[in-house]
């Protein structure tokens, strides 16, 4: 399958990108590592204009908490980079989670974790995991830069909130309060597959007690579902059958799942409450095992 | 210098966009003018004539078309072969001779990792770009590292075996410290 035509142009500077993305009012795209963007133009899909490749841009691709304690994560940062990562289970076991399951070990050579945010598929393994991190995107255009919150990043399926003279420099999720604790599990018939339902799950921990609590869901929903406000119920108490059984059920609400191939929407939401059961049992068994 | 504009369907209008590259395929410097969206696949197939490396499901779900880039493998299906330039690529093609066959290649053809072949040089890729990172993998490890190549033939069981088989050789092969 070939694309339609397209012009490219490959920057050495985000300047220059920018300047790029401007002059082409819309009709442009950026391109890092293409393992969303490159199939939907095969498929026709999306026939952008003109395709600005961002990989030639030096030093997009760190990884590394700065002085506040804010996890940042550069454009060019592919899901291997996470995966291979070996502090992040101890920083960010949600993340840590997700970077093992996110498409296949090949496409995670390439892929980028940004890139896949602004992919904004409601399918997508990573938008979930920050919004139940509470991340932030930076964009940066022909003015600056601006923050957006992960909520508000992802308008739709496949829509982003970046104008089209912008592109997300960099991810970032706030600092832990406490000790981070989470995890991310994923349905799939297959690796490589799309989840069926998964569910993200982020949380601070004072002791046995839970600080903040962030949870999404991804597949169950036309767009990323923020199950913040539901998993909330969590916050101030200690994490035993009676409040995890809370947690699942409100979760679980939060879902909106349809019927399709993958399964009904009694059985993903089903998916929904074990996974969250699941993954608060976890936790609580190793705070005890750490007490 | 070779073009590939022409493997790609005469279309109307004159300004179509080409680039020239150069890329670095099996150890050799290769200076060609592409169109932005020939995919690296067909640079390789069709312009350079190196049909080793296979394209099949062209969806990014196989990984027949694996090809190494820098080191990594990567769906020659999902990429541009303009993202190439100035990279090192190495196919199929590259890992070894008929007389002197890579440990990979080897240990395909002794435990009989393979039926009708399809599915193979992406296999050996991604098992080659494995063992450089991990040379003593566990079973599911290389099962794993192998979760983006579909073989429709064999149940996997041999092509693990041969990866096995490969990781063992090379170790053997590496000079032993005293």
């Amino acid at each position: 399958m070939y694309p339609s035509r397209f012009a490219y142009e490959a920057p050495k500077t985000l300047a220059e990108a920018i300047a790029l993305l401007d002059a082409n009012g819309g009709e442009a795209k950026v391109l890092s590592g293409g393992q969303s963007l490159i199939p939907m133009v095969k498929l026709r899909f999306a026939s952008p204009e003109l395709l600005v490749d961002i990989n030639n841009i030096p030093g997009l691709d760190y990884m590394r908490i700065d002085e506040q304690g804010n996890l940042r994560i550069g454009a060019l940062v592919r899901h291997e980079d996470l995966e291979h990562s070996t502090t992040l289970p101890a920083t960010h076991p949600t993340l840590a989670a997700a970077s093992h399951l996110v498409a296949d070990p090949i496409v995670r050579t390439r892929g980028t974790f940004v890139g896949s945010l602004c992919h904004a598929d409601p399918q997508g393994d990573w938008a979930a995991t920050m919004i139940a991190l509470g991340g932030r995107i930076v964009a940066q255009g022909p003015k600056g830069k601006r923050e957006i919150d992960m909520r508000e990043f992802v308008l739709g399926p496949f829509t982003n909130a970046l104008a089209f003279n912008e592109i997300a420099v960099e991810a970032i999720v706030p600092p832990v309060k406490g000790k981070a604790a989470g995890s991310y599990l994923k349905l799939e018939r297959r690796v490589g597959d799309f989840a069926t339902a998964s569910v993200a799950v982020a949380l601070d921990m004072n002791g046995a007690t839970v600080g903040r609590a962030g949870c999404a869901l991804a597949g169950v929903g036309g767009r990323t579902i923020d199950a913040n406000d539901a998993i909330s119920v969590l916050v101030g108490k200690t994490l035993n059958a009676e409040s995890i059984e809370a947690a699942a059920e409100a979760v679980a609400a939060a879902a909106d799942p349809r019927t399709d191939h993958r399964g009904s929407a009694d059985y993903k939401r089903h998916i929904v409450k074990t996974f969250v059961t699941r993954i608060l049992n976890n936790i609580a068994n190793s705070e005890q095992k750490a007490a | 210098m070779s073009s590939l504009y022409d493997v790609i369907p005469p279309a109307a209008g004159a300004d179509v966009p080409v680039r020239r590259i150069t890329v670095e395929v099996n150890g050799e410097s290769r200076t060609m003018d592409v169109e932005p969206r020939l995919l690296l696949v067909h640079m390789l197939r069709q312009g350079l004539e190196l049909t080793g490396t296979h394209s099949g499901c062209d969806t990014t779900s196989c990984g027949a078309c694996t090809v190494l880039v820098d080191g990594r493998p990567v769906k020659s299906c999902t990429m541009f072969a303009v993202m190439a330039d100035g990279k090192k690529v190495e196919t199929v093609e590259g890992m070894g001779t008929a007389s002197e066959l890579h440990p990979v290649q080897e240990g395909f053809k002794q435990e009989h990792g393979l039926q009708c072949g399809f599915c193979t040089p992406g296999m050996m890729l991604a098992s080659k770009a494995l063992l450089e990172r991990n040379p003593n993998p566990t079973e599911d490890e290389v099962r794993w590292a192998l979760s983006g190549n579909l073989c429709r033939c064999t149940g996997y069981q041999n092509i693990v075996k041969s990866v096995l088989w490969a990781a063992e050789k090379m170790r053997n092969d590496q000079p032993q410290e005293a």
